[in-house]
């Protein structure tokens, strides 16, 4: 289908009502999925808890309630992402240098596939008080833990569940990395560390990109993790939307948070696509 | 030329099919009027035996759908296109659907089993003479707790939820009404004060029990009691007789300066169908042997007094689950205090959950 649309475009390039005949599925596509939607959450934002239309909703987001409920969704999501990070990247590369790579890739992509609410149960389980893992710190004489209901199961478990979507895209970079331009790297002196920092680095971090955007923006909202695993101790920006529109029925301050919820991904999405640009020039200027 | 075709047909096609399904979902159980009967309830909260009994005697067919929060069950029959003839709201929810006019009138010459209830469950401030509801069971908000897993703590009074040996002890359920309300009572407010100070206050004073607090959690609270995972919780009455039938050690109690007292009622919603098997199906439920069984399945009270010589006498005479009328008389019901005085809660209790560290 691919090819098709391709030699139809070159062949459609004198006829201009064509190529527009071409754009309808897409442009009906984000229409009705895209822009209809977001249209609507905005046009809800505008309205107050009897109908009336309001920026009210927009000057109460800057109280202090909801500016710091932003600043400790950041923070976490940092968190999260900079761990998921941290653990995908070496993952991704001995994954790159074994033998049955797509084979351990795909073990490494199931656990995907089991529903969160299961998974985040699962935790709970293993977690508590009488659960396996202070089982093991008890017989390893370090004592029971309170681990459930704190910042670091929080971390843990949201780290455990975003490391699949950040090992895929670095995986595919490192998988396209033309083994050459190591060979090269070698000859030419440079050691281990210089060649990963000025040559693998530079050339993955389009995959390290796009892994941070599928964390990062996620993790931005993530609601039912916060109270199952840790206890409502941290709360999030998608906390505060659920709680709007299902407790509250502020349909019109729970639109608005999810209006900034919005800007916040756009932002972040411009600044990893832009430095992307700048990478790619600075790369080949090397 | 082709691809491009199919591409739009295939858009077109999911959208119709969302709307499709959007339509079926919002007129789940619309099947019903004729001989079927829709009800509308909290999961759980029904011994199924008893749907199959009345199926049996009646001939209606019942088709019974859960709900998880008034909110909820508000919303979709509101929006209209359902045709649930029997739904059971709490006692603040009746006063908004009132209000909103999504309730029927009943009509008690169809009822004669209502000469069951309790006259002291009758005529109460949600709703005048029982205009559209009638209660369908009853409880309170107190401390439920496993004494085994404390050093001699006991819970006279909220206070001593705040006590320092139950650092990082406490379970809270995930509600503002509750959590607030139980910091009001505690301070000797009502829980239905609109009074921003008296609130301000009672929020400065939950961000002191902050240290002692495990986690604010939904219904898991249950399975971490049983679990000996928690020691003490603040809780339903019906949750506790939950965790108490599962785990012996636990036990539950209201605390001296009040709490709430809380009802959930049977009316007929505006989307109703068949009217006539609503009716039979509330008559039904009335009868003092049903009720009582319906009791013992889901452990709460029954306001049905002629129900409770045919329950376990144990129960009826503790005092956690039927306070006598002097307990009672530090209970308070919730009123519906309106959506903007909800969403002050709400942002108070946000503002507490975030101070919780």
């Amino acid at each position: 289908m691919m090819r098709d649309l391709k030699r139809m475009v070159r062949r459609m390039k004198t006829n201009r009502a064509s190529l527009r005949l071409s754009m309808v599925p897409y442009s009906l596509w984000i229409i009705l999925f895209v822009i209809a939607p977001i249209g609507l959450i905005v046009y809800y934002s505008f309205f107050d808890l009897s109908g009336n239309f309001t920026f009210d909703n927009y000057k109460n987001f800057f109280t202090s309630v909801y500016l710091k409920l932003t600043v400790s969704s950041f923070w976490y999501a940092f968190l999260i992402t900079f761990f998921s990070l941290l653990i995908s990247y070496p993952t991704a590369y001995f994954l790159t240098k074994l033998k049955h790579k797509q084979l351990w890739l795909l073990l490494i992509i199931i656990p995907s596939w089991i529903n969160l609410l299961l998974k985040t149960y699962a935790f709970i389980g293993l977690m508590g008080l009488y659960g396996p893992v202070n089982a093991l710190l008890e017989t390893v004489g370090i004592g029971k833990q309170q681990i459930l209901f704190t910042d670091f199961s929080f971390v843990f478990v949201s780290v455990y569940i975003f490391i699949p979507f950040m090992i895929l895209p670095i995986f595919n970079a490192l998988d396209k990395l033309n083994p050459a331009l190591i060979d090269a790297s070698r000859d030419l002196g440079a050691n281990a560390w210089t060649t990963f920092r000025r040559v693998i680095w530079p050339l993955t971090l389009n995959g390290v990109k796009s892994g941070i955007q599928v964390v990062f923006i996620p993790a931005l909202s993530l609601f039912m993790i916060t109270r199952l695993i840790a206890g409502n101790k941290v709360i999030t920006l998608g906390t505060a939307i659920e709680q709007q529109f299902l407790v509250t029925q502020n349909w019109g301050m729970g639109s608005t948070i999810a209006v900034f919820l919005i800007l916040f991904m756009v932002v972040i999405l411009l600044l990893t696509t832009a430095n992307e640009r700048g990478m790619a020039g600075s790369g080949k200027k090397r | 030329m082709k691809a491009l075709v199919r591409g739009a047909i295939l858009i077109a096609a999911t959208a119709a099919i969302l709307m499709i399904i959007n339509a079926q979902l919002a007129k789940s159980g619309a099947q019903s009027g004729g001989n079927t009967l829709t009800v509308y309830n909290w999961g759980e909260y029904i011994d199924p035996d008893l749907i199959k009994q009345f199926e049996k005697e009646t001939g209606i067919n019942v088709i019974y759908e859960t709900f998880d929060s008034n909110e909820g069950m508000m919303g979709k029959i509101e929006q209209g296109g359902t045709s649930y003839d029997i739904t059971v709201p709490s006692e603040y929810m009746v006063e908004m659907m009132r209000e909103k006019d999504l309730l029927i009138p009943l009509d008690y010459d169809k009822i004669p089993n209502i000469k069951n209830i309790d006259p002291y469950f009758m005529d109460l401030p949600f709703d005048p003479d029982n205009t559209y509801s009638i209660p369908y069971f009853w409880g309170t908000l107190g401390i439920a707790y496993n004494p085994t897993l404390l050093d001699g703590q006991t819970f006279e009074s909220w206070d001593n939820l705040w006590d320092p040996s139950l650092k990082q002890e406490a379970v809270l359920v995930d509600s503002a009404r509750e959590v607030i309300g139980m910091s009001l009572n505690s301070l000797g407010y009502s829980l239905n004060s609109t009074n921003i100070d008296e609130l301000r206050e009672a929020t400065d004073k939950l961000k002191t029990l902050s240290p002692n607090i495990k986690a604010v959690i939904g219904d898991e609270v249950t399975q971490m009691m049983m679990n000996n995972e928690a020691a003490v919780s603040l809780i339903w009455s019906g949750q506790a007789a939950d965790m108490m039938s599962e785990n012996e050690d636990i036990t539950y109690v209201v605390p001296e300066e009040g709490s709430n007292l809380w009802f959930d009622n049977i009316v007929i919603p505006k989307t109703v169908k068949n009217i006539d098997g609503a009716y039979e199906f509330i008559n039904f439920m009335l009868r003092p042997e049903v009720a009582a069984q319906n009791a013992d399945y889901v452990g709460y009270s029954t306001p049905n007094k002629e129900a409770l010589s045919l329950l376990d006498p144990e129960v009826v005479s503790d005092e956690r689950y039927y306070p006598d009328e002097k307990a009672r008389e530090h209970l308070e019901v919730y009123k519906d205090l309106g959506l903007e005085m909800l969403g002050t809660y709400n942002e108070l209790f946000l503002e507490f959950k975030m101070n919780m560290k």
